[in-house]
């Protein structure tokens, strides 16, 4: 029964990764990018799953890991001259890694509430030093760049066309799946899920608490920064208003409607909001979040586990 | 010697003492705030994301009422009713299924409401800030600057809200089923104090005291929808600074940060002055992370 359940479960990814996959060849160019940029911020929610779904902590601080790896990657592609898309991936990889782990070693120490709060704060730290900075950031105006070749480092370069550049981003995301669920799976990610079911006999039992949150947030800030990179490389821009808290919020809210702690439920969760936006634009215009708001408020009371929440031990087989 | 005289010479002391009275001024506003949102997290156990969204529909509310009536007065105190109403509603719906759930649902339900409500702002009253007339003009002469007397209002009013809402805390029946409820929710209960009712009270109270100081502050700056992030911000740091649900401790702490904060923008931008506030929160946190102006727990 285990058995077929599993082969079932990789049965299924693999027919949704090939419609992902197709999709871009049938599919008219604005929803192509559409879902490109579902996949992007799917990302960015799924890195943050890992804290709020398996530790137990929520943050809202997500936009600055996001926010770094892009303007990580800003630097490495203005810099270097011809732009080149690994050294743009290493950079992001590299701010964002910084990032987390300041804001990891001070955020760690508290808990709960205290922990959303301080999280949030930080990403604001960012946001006015990113803001103020005009000098390198570029300030309120952000930085434009030209997007980097698709290569294989000494072997083979092309530029990206918006099949191949959605290929791209299906392919580390698919990636970034693979590895955060092998991470949730493994001894560590167990003990991460014992954190968030409790706490002190976590530490009584002897594990070193505090060492595991702070990786798990430094994991969970390098997937953040991966998706900042992606974005930018999709939209040849970084601008401060990806630092800033909104983004934060919405990554959260990505979470809460697909379900938390199932890894592709903030993908799924990420697409709906993003489907929920742009119907709601045709009427609403940019007032959008006022009825998207009301069905995310409706959800967290009358749905609490989102829409895959009903699969959560099945997908985390 | 002479470097040290040069350097004393070289302190700007008016300035430093014009900043003085405008940061205890922002100060006192901060920490009428802060207080509303110390006491709903205290008693409750939520955390108030829509709470500088509950500031910036109070000072709305006063731009309306003062355009119709023309009296300041009259506006403050309808904004905090009107406001008080609404936040009462809003606990009603949307909180009170969410109690003896985990206490972190009830960010997520804030932060959505706080989306409703900046959105429903700046639908309804469009995104150029409006002005509150100051209600007194004039003002003293303070070294170079002709102060407002209408600050120096400001710093007394919300001094009088707070110390009426502690006598209120102390003496007042619903004052002390608060207070009961904070110690013991379900002993509380067991004696028959109407517990879902007190957290509706707390939290009307706390949105009232929101809407006071945004209708109070309304004239310093331009009312606008985005200016409860800010607030709400700045007081989740002084909430955390000086001890959650600590009332005391947030009065002080705020009055702290707002002079710290002042201090700076003598030399820097005040966007920069913030990273102070940033600064004064990260130390707390490395040091007495159950805040600075609380007695050492036990």
């Amino acid at each position: 029964m285990k058995k077929r359940s599993r082969k079932a479960y990789w049965i299924g990814f693999g027919i949704v990764v090939a419609l992902l996959a197709v999709a871009p060849l049938v599919l008219p160019e604005f929803w192509r990018r559409f879902l490109t940029e579902i996949l992007i911020w799917g990302l960015l929610a799924m890195s943050s799953d890992l804290l709020i779904g398996y530790t137990g902590m929520i943050s809202f601080g997500h936009s600055a890991f996001f926010g770094l790896g892009m303007y990580g990657a800003a630097a490495a592609l203005l810099t270097v001259s011809p732009p080149n898309l690994w050294l743009a991936v290493g950079c992001g990889l590299v701010g964002a890694a910084g990032v987390a782990l300041f804001v990891a070693y001070f955020s760690t120490r508290l808990r709960d509430i205290y922990f959303a709060i301080t999280t949030l704060i930080f990403s604001q730290i960012f946001y006015v030093v990113i803001f103020t900075w005009t000098d390198v950031t570029g300030g309120e105006n952000g930085l434009t760049f030209r997007r980097p070749a698709l290569s294989i480092p000494w072997i083979y370069s092309t530029p990206f066309t918006n099949e191949t550049l959605h290929w791209f981003v299906l392919a580390v995301v698919t990636a970034s799946y693979l590895i955060l669920r092998r991470i949730t799976q493994s001894p560590f990610g167990m003990v991460l899920q014992s954190i968030r079911e409790n706490e002190g006999r976590t530490r009584a039992i002897g594990y070193p608490v505090e060492r595991y949150k702070v990786v798990a947030v430094m994991l969970s800030g390098v997937f953040a920064g991966l998706a900042g990179v992606l974005y930018a490389i999709q939209n040849r821009f970084a601008a401060p208003d990806f630092v800033y808290f909104l983004v934060s919020g919405e990554t959260v809210i990505f979470n809460v409607m697909g379900g938390i702690g199932t890894l592709v439920g903030p993908i799924v969760g990420a697409g709906f909001f993003l489907l929920l936006r742009e119907a709601f634009s045709r009427f609403f215009t940019e007032y959008y979040l006022i009825p998207v708001g009301i069905i995310f408020i409706a959800m967290v009371i009358f749905m609490p586990r989102g829409l895959l929440g009903f699969g959560r031990s099945w997908l985390n087989r | 010697m002479a470097a040290a005289l040069e350097i004393l010479a070289a302190i700007p002391y008016d300035q430093i003492l014009i900043q003085t009275v405008n940061g205890i001024v922002t100060g006192m506003i901060l920490a009428l705030v802060a207080s509303g949102l110390t006491l709903i997290f205290g008693i409750m156990d939520v955390v108030n994301f829509a709470h500088g969204e509950l500031f910036m529909l109070g000072a709305y509310v006063g731009v309306v009422v003062l355009a119709a009536t023309g009296s300041f007065w009259l506006a403050l105190a309808v904004a905090t009713l009107v406001v008080a109403l609404l936040g009462a509603a809003l606990q009603i719906v949307t909180l009170r299924p969410l109690l003896g759930r985990d206490p972190l649902t009830t960010i997520l339900a804030t932060f959505g409401i706080s989306l409703v409500l900046q959105n429903y702002a700046l639908w309804q009253f469009g995104p150029v800030a409006r002005k509150i007339e100051e209600p007194i003009t004039g003002g003293f002469p303070l070294f170079y600057l002709e102060y407002p007397w209408y600050r120096l209002v400001i710093a007394g009013l919300s001094a009088v809200i707070i110390g009426a809402f502690w006598l209120f805390l102390k003496y007042g029946t619903w004052g002390i089923w608060i207070r009961a409820t904070t110690q013991d929710r379900v002993m509380a209960q067991a004696m028959g104090i109407p517990v879902p009712w007190v957290h509706t009270a707390v939290f009307a109270i706390g949105a009232g005291m929101a809407a006071a100081s945004g209708v109070l502050f309304g004239p310093l700056v331009g009312v606008n929808h985005a200016m409860g992030l800010d607030w709400v911000l700045k007081a989740f740091i002084v909430v955390v600074v000086g001890g959650m649900g600590n009332l005391g401790g947030s009065i002080a702490a705020a009055i702290f940060i707002s002079l710290l904060e002042s201090y700076a923008s003598i030399w820097v931008s005040p966007a920069q002055a913030v990273i102070v506030s940033f600064v004064v929160l990260i130390l707390t946190l490395l040091i007495r992370p159950t805040g600075l102006f609380v007695p050492t727990p036990k």
